[in-house]
């Protein structure tokens, strides 16, 4: 395209100047990309070339980047030690509580905390975010002593319940893009004599594509690399999850690195598979076509 | 429709809080019996113990070389991922990779880029003229390398800005771009504060999850050298389960608590000059 005018309009100076520019720009942006994504693989590809090698070849230094031998066997042998199978269903009951629990609420609240106006509204959204702010070591024990006098130790109801109840991170994320969405769109519904639900549903939630996508995507992560979580909660290997599955290469088989590297190349497969799908709808939410022109 | 997190508040967030709180109150190994003590733990804490001063310091100072450099690099790159360029899902893909790579297997490679013998970041360093460094292995550089990691893991700062740029109008780039404004006019007369309601989310998060970092001192430092990077958290977390004061570590808790809630204030309170909501009632 660039080229394109640039050729066309090339006597006319000015014209050609501004395409030469844009040529300029687009090689810096891709320069940068370029140098960017081979920074941000090597973790990477660090993992999967440690995923083929003997363990003792992982750590010489300096490091080599070639397995001698490429060891296939390293994944056969993860994914048959640790029963992965199992852990990627309960896994996968749990992500699936969490991110329609958390999807849900936390939007919903969010939209009350944004769009709709009552009494204490601002006073209540600041103590949700104080829950933020005290580390997690110290009301972990009596979070603990609570779900264990609940009789609840050893299910997935500890680790999925909570999302139901609008986690404070995802709300006050919701909140901040809810309220860049311009009011006149809620008041012409209600004017039409629509519900608040219906805004939310009809108009705030089909604007919020995006921001709904990262609370997808990040309530999904937390849940697949909790470890903390179900290492407390779960006690019977039944129902372990995966991030269990990767932290018993270190424990009982006492750091079969080569192994763990084998189990967390797979494990982050399904992640870049869902993040790459995702990714596709982060295009343009809103258009303001007709208002405010 | 506020009700699921008030409910979750309640349920899940005022007990254990207020429980900590007491407990702050009290000598407790959480296998003995707690004993009341009155504020003997805070007396302690201000009077009788410099490595809590040590730790604040070192925890505000990571603070404040982290949390800006993650929020203006996830910004640039957010803005990169948003152009108009040819395999764009991969680039974005490969740009979230570095916060999704397992902790353990960045925890290793970050060792080996740090190594002062062996360690890529001094092979680059003496390949262009400079001094090696000992990187988190001296007392004066631990905290900046530390900060320098952190930026690798700026991806969920950086979706986040991805997913704010696509709430900017592309009309008002238009007229901009008739109006003759350049690109840099451009991002910062419309970009800027489109998505300064989004800075301020990432600004605040970033105070309140930086200033409770832990995981770096943990598996890497070890809160080393000569306390150098002994985070309060971590700090904490020593106390709580190595050396069984569970009471103690509820005081430095809700001590962190008190400072994060005020810079929190702070920023709240400032906010009405520089972010700026499309939504907001006139």
């Amino acid at each position: 395209m660039a080229v394109d005018k640039g050729i066309r309009y090339g006597s006319e100076g000015i014209l050609h100047r501004v395409s030469v520019r844009k040529v300029i720009w687009r090689t810096f942006i891709y320069a940068v990309l370029i140098i960017g994504s081979a920074v941000a693989l090597f973790p990477f590809v660090w993992l999967v070339r440690s995923s083929f090698m003997q363990m003792r070849q992982i750590f010489i230094l300096p490091p080599e980047w070639i397995p001698r031998p490429f060891v296939w066997q390293n994944y056969i042998e993860a994914m048959t030690v640790v029963p992965f199978g199992l852990y990627f269903q309960n896994t996968i009951k749990i992500v699936v509580g969490v991110m329609c629990g958390t999807l849900l609420s936390s939007s919903l609240s969010a939209f009350s905390f944004s769009r709709l106006r009552w009494r204490g509204r601002d006073m209540i959204f600041g103590m949700l975010l104080t829950t933020m702010m005290l580390p997690y070591a110290v009301t972990l024990v009596p979070t603990f002593i609570l779900w264990s006098r609940l009789n609840l130790v050893n299910t997935f109801v500890p680790l999925t319940l909570p999302a139901w109840f609008g986690p404070p991170f995802y709300i006050f994320l919701l909140r901040q893009f809810f309220m860049s969405i311009p009011y006149e769109l809620d008041e012409a519904a209600y004017v039409d004599g629509a519900s608040p639900l219906y805004v939310y549903w009809r108009i705030i939630l089909p604007l919020s594509k995006p921001p709904l996508i990262v609370v997808g995507i990040f309530s999904f992560l937390g849940v697949w690399n909790d470890l903390l979580g179900p290492v407390i909660y779960l006690t019977n290997p039944d129902k372990f999850t995966v991030a269990v599955g990767l932290a018993q290469f270190r424990g009982m088989y006492s750091a079969q690195w080569h192994l763990l590297m084998a189990a967390s190349t797979v494990v982050l497969l399904p992640v870049i598979v869902l993040f790459f799908i995702a990714q596709k709808y982060f295009i343009e939410g809103i258009t303001l076509t007709g208002m405010k022109a | 429709m506020a009700l699921p997190a008030i409910l979750g508040f309640l349920l899940w967030n005022l007990l254990p809080m207020l429980a900590s709180l007491v407990i702050s109150f009290t000598e407790w190994s959480v296998v003995s019996r707690p004993k009341f003590v009155g504020i003997a733990n805070f007396s302690r804490m201000f009077n009788h113990d410099p490595l809590i001063w040590k730790s604040l310091y070192v925890t505000a100072y990571y603070t404040f070389l982290s949390v800006p450099l993650v929020i203006i690099s996830a910004f640039l790159v957010a803005t990169l991922l948003n152009q108009n360029v040819r395999g764009l899902p991969v680039f974005r893909t490969i740009f979230y990779l570095p916060s999704v790579v397992p902790a353990v297997a960045n925890a290793v490679l970050w060792l080996w880029l740090f190594n002062p013998d062996f360690g890529l970041l001094n092979t680059i360093l003496t390949n262009i003229g400079f001094q090696k460094s000992l990187w988190i292995y001296d007392e004066k550089t631990v905290i900046p390398s530390l900060a320098l990691m952190s930026v690798w893991g700026m991806g969920n700062t950086m979706i986040i800005f991805l997913a704010g740029l696509q709430g900017v109008p592309r009309q008002l780039y238009e007229a901009a771009e008739i109006d003759g404004a350049n690109f840099i006019q451009r991002w910062l007369y419309i970009t800027l504060p489109m998505v300064s309601s989004v800075i301020f989310f990432n600004l605040v998060m970033g105070l309140i999850g930086t200033f409770q970092v832990f995981s770096q001192a943990y598996v890497m430092t070890e809160g080393g050298p000569n306390n150098a990077s002994l985070f309060m958290v971590y700090y904490l977390f020593r106390n709580a389960f190595q050396y069984g004061r569970m009471g103690y570590a509820c005081a430095i808790a809700w001590t962190l608590f008190v400072i994060v809630l005020v810079f929190t204030i702070i920023v709240f309170k400032t906010s009405p000059a520089w972010v700026y909501y499309e939504g907001e009632r006139r």
